[in-house]
Formats: structure tokens, sequence, C-alpha cells
């Protein structure tokens, strides 16, 4: 297996070898749509390449709506254990100044539990 | 037959009773036995009645068995022995006991003949599973188990005025078909809907499994939503409702689950996306259509216990669930990252992996239906769960950047565990003729033509492909610690804080018109006394009361003065 060697991905070269292999099958499967002859049950099916397009835009689409859905629907971590104090949206506008300061936030964090702390279970 | 028949919530209740009574190495045969044993007695036992008796004019049969639910009781069989195999390590009676009365509940549901002995289970099925989310033991489980149990035994109560009305219409308690032609009916329909997680009624679920243990909600996930799932398919199948529930079920949760951190959050979520696919499956009502919602629900029992198990790993071992703060555990958690991702595959359904062979007959059905529009949803919503569990799970969980946490695989027994479910998996997905034998209707299916095969495959690979475009140009959602706001809101922020506005406004009222009052009385008060007053000087100025009762007790102390004196 490859994944059992250590440290698979910390080299570049490796995400990007996996990366071309990922173009490489997305390409050959859009070959594969003209050679092999399908038996079709809808007429959408008929549009060449429906199904890889379908799967491309409606993943898009799925994710920049639900990052949109962020600016109404995100809160606090704690919004519901803190009783009616935090009741403003976070803002996802301020993304730079956001990502350091979570990042901050969790590294305190590391710093406060040790690895391999358990707050679960036995 | 070497052994009576025994309905199957039986040995497992009698589990749960010697499980509290022993320790150690034996609890923990017993407890692997006793499924195993269970469901070699059920594989023996032909289909029909075995135990029916009258209660009250009603004939009650709290054992029967045909192809329908002897499905679930397999499964279930299934689940309840990789959840005890997970749990082994744990030494918590409370959790060990409830779960085996929590899978026990889970069978004496499905074989369930009769509305009144359905309600019974469907009640204990709450009141037992809500010590797996107690059993955290934190205070926010505490507050979420609350929540999961009145939503809970409202469902049931809902049950059972349901099954009441259905007695008095029809003057029996038979558990069949049901249909949507009168109040018991709709009643007994909402009953069952709160507890598949209908939208707006599904947030008892992503509420409360990821408050869960780790070992709970392994348990949790497998019995609940599918004692209900298969309760529809008994008593409302071709109901056409539910194809368009179902349908919103698949593609509403794909986007929280997309936003969302925690990770045991995010397969909560897309349990219900599964659950959507059964719900179609029996609203479309096709043979070909409830095979596919049996099938699927058979195997999203299995995997979706792989990828709880996979995420309660890491939770045990980190203790951290959070996309936000994981990351790069592949190198040290190696055996866990690969049973994650072959979970992640058969709930995406990739070819030769469980998912593929149930979801397909589903869509099928669909699209051989003319519901063209629903199995369009259906083939956005497979992409979309690809996308949150498929990729978001193992990828923020074992890749990503690098967390620089270094936690090892989890204990030998976790390890067994998501290995079974894994091989399950496979082998479903490589040889469906096994599992298609045991469905209800024969229809001779195969999910493996190049038709099916190649578009699966396309729809993923470019899934995937969006994935990646989507996070070299940085339009992926970063995973931040945050709450994000789902139905739930409604009962637990909007309607408390309305109550407490309405009673501010009713205390506000109640304040001014009783000072109001008061000030009149004052008035009025003053008025009289002051006549009073002019009548009788002395004895009486202001408060004629006040003084007359003064005068009272001079006198009866000048009495007792007196007495004493005598």
């Amino acid at each position: 297996m490859k994944l059992q060697k250590k440290h698979l991905f910390d080299a570049p070269k490796n995400i990007k070898r996996i990366l071309r292999l990922l173009y490489v099958c997305c390409i050959l499967l859009l070959l594969l749509d003209l050679i092999i002859d399908r038996h079709i049950s809808h007429s959408w099916e008929n549009l060449w390449g429906f199904y890889p397009i379908f799967g491309f835009v409606g993943c898009v689409i799925l994710v920049l709506v639900a990052t949109r859905m962020r600016t109404f629907l995100m809160r606090s971590e704690d919004y519901y254990s803190n009783e009616g104090t935090d009741d403003k949206a976070i803002t996802t506008s301020g993304t730079q100044s956001d990502e350091a300061s979570k990042r901050k936030e969790s590294i305190s964090q590391k710093s406060r539990t040790k690895k391999g702390d358990r707050d679960v279970d036995d | 037959m070497w052994m009576i028949e025994l309905p199957p919530f039986v040995p497992f209740f009698i589990g749960a009773l010697i499980v509290s009574l022993t320790r150690g190495t034996l609890r923990g045969v017993i407890m692997v036995a006793i499924p195993i044993v269970s469901a070699m007695h059920l594989w023996l036992i032909p289909e029909g009645i075995h135990l029916q008796f009258l209660f009250l004019d009603y004939q009650l049969t709290p054992y029967r068995i045909d192809k329908l639910s002897l499905m679930f009781g397999y499964v279930f069989h299934i689940a309840a022995l990789i959840g005890i195999i997970y749990s082994l390590h744990l030494r918590d009676t409370m959790q060990q006991v409830s779960a085996m009365m929590y899978a026990g509940s889970g069978l004496g549901a499905v074989f369930a003949g009769d509305l009144l002995t359905l309600f019974i289970f469907w009640e204990l099925l709450a009141f037992t599973s809500v010590f797996l989310i107690w059993a955290r033991r934190t205070e926010r489980s505490y507050a979420a188990g609350m929540r999961y149990l009145i939503i809970q035994v409202l469902s049931g109560v809902i049950l059972l005025a349901g099954a009441l009305f259905y007695a008095s219409d029809n003057n029996t308690l038979e558990f069949g078909y049901i249909g949507l032609d009168s109040v018991a009916g709709w009643l007994i329909f909402i009953a069952f809907g709160i507890k598949c997680a209908f939208p707006m009624a599904h947030n008892w679920l992503t509420d409360a499994y990821p408050e869960a243990t780790v070992t709970g909600t392994v348990f949790l996930s497998a019995f609940t939503t599918k004692v209900a799932v298969y309760a529809l398919a008994r008593a409302y199948p071709g109901v056409e409702l539910l194809v368009y529930i179902g349908a919103a079920m698949t593609c509403f949760p794909i986007f929280f689950a997309v936003i969302e951190n925690d990770l045991r959050r995010v397969l909560a979520y897309s349990l219900i996306n599964q659950v959507g696919f059964m719900v179609v499956g029996i609203g479309i009502g096709t043979a070909l259509a409830i095979n596919g919602a049996v099938a699927h629900a058979f195997n999203d029992v299995i995997f979706k216990g792989l990828l709880f198990m996979s995420m309660g790993a890491v939770l045990h071992m980190t203790g951290r669930i959070n996309g936000s703060e994981l990351g790069g555990l592949y190198k040290t958690m190696p055996k866990t990252t690969i049973l994650c991702i072959v979970g992640a595959a058969s709930i995406s359904a990739f070819p030769l992996f469980s998912g593929f062979v149930s979801k397909s007959m589903v869509m099928s059905a669909a699209l051989e239906e003319g519901f063209e529009w629903i199995w369009l949803m259906l083939l956005f919503a497979s992409a979309g769960v690809f996308h949150h569990a498929g990729i978001k799970i193992p990828y923020f969980a074992f890749f990503a950047h690098d967390s620089g946490i270094r936690a090892n695989d989890p204990p030998k027994n976790m390890l067994v565990a998501m290995t079974i479910a894994a091989g399950l998996c496979l082998a479903i997905g490589i040889y469906p003729q096994a599992l298609y034998a045991l469905l209800p209707f024969d229809t001779g299916y195969n999910p493996y033509d190049a038709t099916h095969v190649l578009a699966q495959t396309q729809l993923l690979f470019f899934s995937a492909l969006a994935f990646v475009w989507l996070n070299l140009k940085g339009l992926y959602p970063p995973e931040i610690r945050s709450t994000n706001l789902d139905f739930d809101w409604v009962y637990r922020r909007a309607f408390p804080s309305a109550l407490q506005k309405i009673f501010t406004i009713i205390w506000r009222l109640d304040r001014a018109l009783r000072q109001g009052l008061k000030l009149k009385l004052k008035v009025y008060l003053t008025v009289i006394a002051q006549k009073n007053g002019r009548l009788s000087g002395l004895l009486s100025r202001n408060y004629p009361s006040g003084s007359m009762v003064m005068w009272v007790a001079v006198m009866l102390a000048i009495y007792l003065l007196l007495s004493f004196i005598q």
C-alpha cells in the first residue's frame, strides 16, 4: 500500500502525481463516452458529456451556494450555550485576518491540550 | 428446528441483563455471542407468524417474519455485532447495557406484526438509546439527549394516537399497508416521519448523534432511522408524497454538510441524505424501487457505521473531531485512513463498492417511472454526497494541512470491527447477487452494465475534479469553528426567546396594571380616611382600622392585667 509509507504527501511532487492521474482519468472517461455504446433511457443522457458536466457543475454550485449560506447561517461555536449574547453572524468578508486568528486559536488549542489527550469515553 | 422460536429481541434483552451482572472478559464473550447466536437462530426460522395472542379483543402479533422484515433483521444483527466488537474496550456498564437493549428494541420493532407492539418498541428505542448520548457525560450531551428524548417520545405519542384511531376505524391493529386516506394514516405517517428525519423534523439527528459517545453513535446510526424506513416501506409504499419528501431529504443536507466543521455532524447530515434515497424508493413503490430502498438501507447501515467508526477512532485517539483541528493523520493512522476511504467510496457509490449496487436501483426506478426532475435531484445529491462524505471526511481528517497531531491507530477491537464492515462493503459491491437474493422482490436487476458503470464513474470523477479545482482556486470554504443554524434554531432559539419576550410584555403589563390599581386604592383610602378622620378625631385619624386595633390591644392588655391582679 502506498499510504503506509510515511509522510507520502509531504513532497509536492507526489501531490502533483496524484492530480495528474486524476486529470488523465477524467480525460479517458470523457473519451470513453464516445466509444461505449450506451443504453439511453432518457433524452438528457444523449447530450455529450452529460454526466461529467452535471457532476462538475453540480459540485461547483453546491460549494458556492453552501459558502454563501455561511453569511447568514454561521454563528460562533458556543452560540446555543451562550444565552442571547452573540447574535451577530461571523462575517466571512475578512478571510485573511480570519485565517490568521483561526491559526492562532488552533495553535493555542494545541499547546493547551497535550498530544493523545482524551476527553471522551473511558 | 433446534430451538424454540424466540423473537430476536428476547436474547438481546436477556443479554443486557447478563451484561449488567458480569464483568471483564466474560461480559465481552457474552456480548459478542448474542448477536451471532441470535442471527443463526433467525436464519433457520421460516417466514410466517410465530407468536400471536389476544389482548382486549385485538389480535397482537409480536413476532412476524416476512422478506421485508427479515432483511432488516439480518442487517440489525450485523450492525449489533460490529458495534459490540467496536465497543469491546469499554468499561461502562450503562453504555453496554443500553446498547444491547437498543439493538433488541430495533429488532423487536421490525418483527412487530401489530401497531401496539410497534409502539412499545418505538418508545423503547428512544428510552434505551438516549443513554448512549448521556454516557458522554458532558453538559452538552445531556441537553442534546434531552431534546432527542422529547422529540422521540413525541413521535411515539403521535404513533399511539394514530394506532388508536386506526383501531377504531378498521377494528384491527394489524400492521400492514396504511395509506394516507384517513386521520389515522396521517398521524402514523407523521410519527414515522419524525423518526425518519423528514425535513424540519430532522434536527434531533444532527443535534444528538454527534454529541453521543464514540461507540454510541455507531449504534445510533444503525437502528432508529432504519426502523422508520422499514415502517414506511411496510405502511406507505407507493405514496407519491414520499418521493418529494425523499428528494428534499437527499438535497438540503448536503449544503449543511459542506460547511459543517464537526466531522461526525457532517456524517449525520449525510445520513439524512442517504435515508432520502430510501424514502424516494419507497415513494415510487415499484418492485425495483422498494428493492432499492431496502437494499440501500442494508448497505447504509454498514457503510455509515464504518464511517462513524472511523471518525469515532479519530475522536477516541485525538480527542478532537473538528475538521479545523485535524489533518495529516494518514501519517500515523494508516489503517484507519484506508478503512475510512473504503467507507467513503461505498457511500459515494463507486462501482465495486456497496453503495453502487443499491443506489442505482432507486435511480433507475425513478427514471423508469417518469420522475425526471426527481432523478436529476438524486443525481445532484449523488455528486454532493461524494463531495462531502466521500472527499471531505477523509480529506480533512487524514490529509489536508498537517495538524501536528501524531495519534496512533485505535485499539485492535475497533480495527477488527471496521475491517468487518469494510469487508462487507466490498463483498456486497463485488458480488451483489448475494444481497439481491434476500430482497423482497425478484427483479433480475444487474447494476454492472457498461452504461451504469460509465455514467457513475464519470459523475464521481468530475465531482472530484470540481473539488480539486475549487481547492486550487481557493474557493473551497475553509473549516471554521462555528455553529451553523438549522431548523432547530426555531425551537432552541426563536421559540424560547419569543416566549421570553411575550412573558416580559405580560409581566410589564401586569406590573403596570397592579401599580395603577394600587394608586387608585390609595387615593380612595385617603379620601375615606379623611372623611373618617373628620368624624372621629382622636380614635382614628388617618387609618381607622389601625387605631382600632391599637385600642383593642390596649383594652385586652388591661383585661390581662386585671386578671393577674385578681
